[in-house]
């Protein structure tokens, strides 16, 4: 690629104006007329028969249009929600339906849904429903869950356990024989709630005689919706249409067909009524997917000078009630361990278990801040247990630069990584060797300072087609529609679909760059199914490296055809025609130019093309890499824990990542800054807790701490530019590194703080009361 | 039973019978129409929700429409007036959104911090907002969001704001 302008400019985004005025459209700020409210009668049982549900004094409530319960709604679908194989294609997996109808496995499972007049009439006449149940013993506890005499959720699977698997490479009794150093640690992922600040929402308007159906939904994936609506519900592909409108937040939580999707749409067809469900925040804790929710036990071989020779871990995911569309995701952190360093082996168990909470799917990060924060915990522990240096003992393991492309233990073929020069730049940001002096000098004053290094590695742009399929069942793909008007303004639709990240800033400046066109010119369309029927949306940190891609190829084939028109209307040879910033012209004579705009206009005046040449300046791209893309970086967080009251003050985050090209350095700020706050929730806030009753403990933000503004530093931000070999832009992605690297940065910062302590590894949250306990357990004395 | 109230919204004076148990914010959004206003929890967390009431900031999703009987309700709305209003322009200039949907809350919040301090110090920006949940940022850019609208309105100071101040 030429030396660019526009890519890798701080252009300030186009999707702020409304958001700031208050004049954006997220769904439930839609203006719709004919609206009858839906309200999702939920189990209050972790685990029942439903005995029956009396629904005639709902049904003559004030305001009440109709009361369904699930069994009534049954037949009405032709398939069960989906599932995808998802890494893990071993697996048994119950079908789930979106409503329940003789049994119930988590509180927070649809049993009926009531549609009325109004939301607050809805909710009134729910309370008037009487559903009775058998209770059941809930199974909870994962371990107990697969323990011979346990409860079984789905009889039909004999057991709770979805599988039991193995990925393994390398010779693991060859590194467990040859280690001088050998470890073993439990190490556990909490069970997280994703809670994007808007909750769902879903308005669903059926037209009876064009049997056509619009879906309006707070969600990341609008193509798989309205694929998966026109197959449960009968109703052809093409006269499905869904529309993501403003979407706030996701993180992975609006990313499957969830059930009130299906509800709201089969309610409308049955009333023949435009349907609106709004979830709310209590709702939205139980009834939207949760994160992580693992146990990982965990041995190490290493040798006394830092090399790790080889990891053996077994992996325990809590699928929750049912295997959601993509709840063994996950479970692709069993091929990720490795991360940055020369492993001789890995050895890897992954266990599925279904208990009486509510389903996992994909959380930022999905597999892959377990996969970082399993190996970057090891290192430390290995550090620990040898007395190296744990900047020493990464790169003394590290995979360097010279060896890319690596082909890992699980075959995966990393694309490129300078891992050593990251952590480089991140040390000496810290001035490392003088923070290590200073937190000796600070220990000896009694003051329990912390350094925590995290250097991770990740895999996104799903994907190389052949490897999602083999991988996950579904081959993917990026798209982009580039369309240029009579008038030489373009539109340009995309397959992804954004719901905070503001994708149509860089994907306009990518078309600028390319085409030479104003930035303003190019208007960018995303997450309408009616305009943009095809696309693989968002999730994963995929967008840039493969819609971004499609864009870049869209906007090249349209630079082709225009140079071709351009040396019609030149009476040039093509060979002769140079195009650059918008303009074509014969190589020597600059001054006789046609412009895009020009160029344009003849592309819609047939007889001014080349003969054999048809009109119109569109090009659709279906972009399929080659291969994974492979960002990197190095974090280093510095916390100080307060003697007595335990609370983790971070004193200073400082992040060197590597995404390759970047596309608009403002925004891939701004996902890194994001990305590290919610890693840090989950080291010291977030913990989504079941009591032993299956009841969620944690069900309001009373509860769940999400950290705030006044909980979070300033982040010190550096990047490094490593072009991905992948795709012509060298772009990775950079959606979800911040998540992967912080969690392991934070805790290993905590634990290296309470090491005088003899502390080795803590649970997460690290949460004042229980690192004031580990402080003062012995009366305060140190080992 | 339905009751009268009259409240003051941006300045236009809405005079309308409601529910005693309906919600300011459901007022705002559903009565009026005024969608700029969010709900994001149930439990007077998220701050998606925050209005002036009477120039204070409050959670609209606390506060019963019957209770801003003859009040002054100020919303994100309000903002600007003739262009955008310095808290506006610097969630722009510093990226402090995202998603955006907190951030209509986050401004009105911001808005209430300035008129009281109009250079507040980094923690003390912090704290102002920390009855705001943003899960999008990290917050780090609203902190420069909110320093860039102090700078900007200090050095305008001569050109009174009138955003949530008309009557």
């Amino acid at each position: 690629m030429a030396i660019s302008t526009l890519i890798g400019a701080s252009i300030k985004r186009r999707e702020d104006p409304e958001l700031i005025t208050g004049t954006g459209g997220f769904v439930d700020d839609l203006p719709q007329t004919g609206l009858v409210h839906m309200y999702v009668v939920r189990s209050t049982e972790p685990h029942a028969r439903i005995l029956g549900i009396d629904t005639a004094r709902a049904r003559q409530a004030d305001g009440v249009l109709a009361v369904f319960t699930g069994k009534e709604l049954a037949s009405e679908f032709q398939s069960p929600l989906p599932v995808t194989v998802s890494f893990v294609p071993e697996k048994k997996y119950p079908p789930h339906y979106p409503i329940a109808t003789d049994r119930v496995r988590y509180v927070g499972e649809p049993v009926a849904i009531v549609l009325a007049q109004s939301r607050a009439a809805a909710e009134d006449a729910a309370e008037r429903l009487d559903i009775r149940y058998e209770s059941l013993p809930p199974v909870v506890d994962m371990e107990k869950a697969i323990a011979p005499g346990a409860p079984v959720l789905h009889d039909e699977l004999g057991s709770n356990l979805a599988y039991d698997v193995k990925r393994a490479g390398g010779d693991i009794e060859a590194a467990f024989r040859d280690a001088d150093v050998r470890i073993s640690q439990r190490i556990r992922q909490q069970r997280l709630i994703p809670v994007a600040v808007e909750p769902r929402g879903v308005v669903a308007d059926y037209k009876p005689f064009a049997n056509a159906l619009t879906v309006w939904s707070s969600t990341q994936i609008p193509h798989f919706v309205k694929v998966w609506l026109a197959v449960i519900l009968g109703i052809p592909e093409s006269q499905v249409r869904v529309v993501a409108p403003d979407v706030g937040g996701g993180f992975g939580s609006k990313i499957r067909v969830y059930p009130e999707e299906v509800l709201a749409a089969l309610a409308s067809r049955k009333l023949g009524r435009r349907v609106k469900w709004i979830e709310d925040r209590s709702e939205n804790m139980k009834a939207t997917h949760h994160g992580r929710a693992q146990i990982w036990d965990v041995e190490v071989a290493a040798r006394k000078d830092g090399t790790v020779l080889g990891v053996r871990a077994t992996q325990y995911l809590d699928l929750g009630a049912y295997c959601s569309q993509f709840g063994t995701f996950q479970a692709i952190a069993l091929l990720l361990i490795q991360g940055p360093y020369k492993l001789q082996a890995w050895d890897g168990r992954g266990i599925g278990v279904y208990t009486n909470k509510t389903p996992t799917d994909a959380y930022r990060g999905a597999g892959r801040p377990e996969a970082t924060y399993i190996i970057e915990r090891v290192m430390d522990l290995v550090a620990q247990a040898t007395g190296v240096d744990p900047a020493a003992v990464r790169r003394k393991n590290f995979i360097r630069q010279e060896e890319q492309p690596f082909t890992s233990l699980m075959g995966l073929t990393y694309d490129s990584g300078d891992y050593s020069t990251t952590l480089d730049k991140a040390l000496e940001m810290v001035s490392y060797q003088q923070l290590r002096k200073e937190q000796a000098e600070k220990r000896k004053q009694g003051k329990h300072v912390g350094i925590g290094l995290s250097t991770y590695l990740e895999i996104c742009g799903l994907g190389p087609s052949v490897a999602t399929t083999a991988a996950a069942g579904i081959g993917f793909w990026g798209m982009a529609v580039l369309n240029l008007h009579f008038t030489g303004k373009a539109t340009l639709v995309i397959g992804s679909s954004p719901h905070g990240q503001g994708h149509e800033t860089p994907f306009a400046q990518i078309v600028a760059e390319t085409l030479g066109l104003p930035l303003e010119d190019i208007d960018v369309v995303h997450g309408d199914t009616a305009i943009g029927p095809m696309g693989m949306d968002t999730y994963g940190s995929r967008s840039a490296s493969v819609d971004g891609t499609a864009v870049y190829l869209s906007a090249v084939k349209v630079r082709e055809k225009a140079r071709k028109i351009a040396a019609h209307l030149l009476e040039a040879a093509e060979e002769d025609v140079v195009y650059e910033n918008g303009k074509a012209y014969v190589k020597g004579s600059p001054t006789k130019a046609v412009t895009i705009q020009e160029i344009t206009g003849a592309a819609f005046q047939p007889h001014r093309l080349p003969a054999g040449m048809e009109g119109g300046l569109d090009e659709t791209t279906f972009f399929n890499p080659p291969n994974f893309v492979w960002p990197f970086g190095a974090h280093i967080a510095v916390v100080e824990i307060d003697d007595e009251t335990g609370r983790v003050q971070i004193q200073r985050y400082v992040a060197v990542d590597d995404c390759g090209t970047r596309l608009n350095p403002l925004i891939v700020d701004g996902q890194i800054h994001g990305g590290i706050a919610q890693g840090i929730g989950q080291a010291l806030f977030e913990d989504g807790v079941y009591g032993e009753d299956g009841q969620l403990k944690t069900g309001t933000l009373v509860d769940y701490l999400i950290p705030t503004a006044s909980d979070l530093p300033m982040f010190e931000t550096e990047s490094l530019v490593t072009p991905s070999p992948t795709n012509p832009l060298g772009v990775k992605g950079i959606g979800e590194a911040g998540t992967i690297a912080s969690t392991a940065a934070v805790m290993n910062a905590v634990a290296d703080a309470l090491s005088p302590f003899g502390v080795k590894d803590i649970d997460m949250p690290a949460s004042p009361q229980k690192l004031w306990h580990l402080m003062h357990k012995n009366g305060g004395s140190k080992r | 039973m339905a009751r009268p109230i009259t409240i003051t919204v941006n300045g236009d004076k809405h005079s309308l019978e409601v529910e005693p148990r309906l919600l300011l914010v459901h007022f705002i959004r559903e009565r009026l129409r005024l969608t700029g206003t969010h709900i994001g929890c149930d439990t007077t967390h998220c701050g998606a929700c925050t209005v002036l009431l009477d120039g204070v900031p409050v959670k609209s999703c606390t506060v019963l429409a019957v209770q801003a009987d003859g009040r002054q309700v100020t919303t994100v709305e309000s903002l600007a007036v003739g262009g955008l209003h310095p808290i506006q322009e610097g969630f722009k200039q510093e990226h402090g959104l995202q998603c955006g949907f907190c951030t209509p809350g986050m401004m009105m919040s911001s808005f209430a911090l300035l008129q009281e301090k109009p250079d507040p110090t980094e923690d003390e920006i912090r704290w102002a907002l920390s009855g705001n949940i943003c899960r999008c940022t990290g917050y780090m850019n609203i902190v420069k969001s909110v320093r860039y609208a102090a700078q900007k309105m200090k050095a305008a100071a001569a050109v009174p704001v009138e955003a949530g101040a008309r009557s």
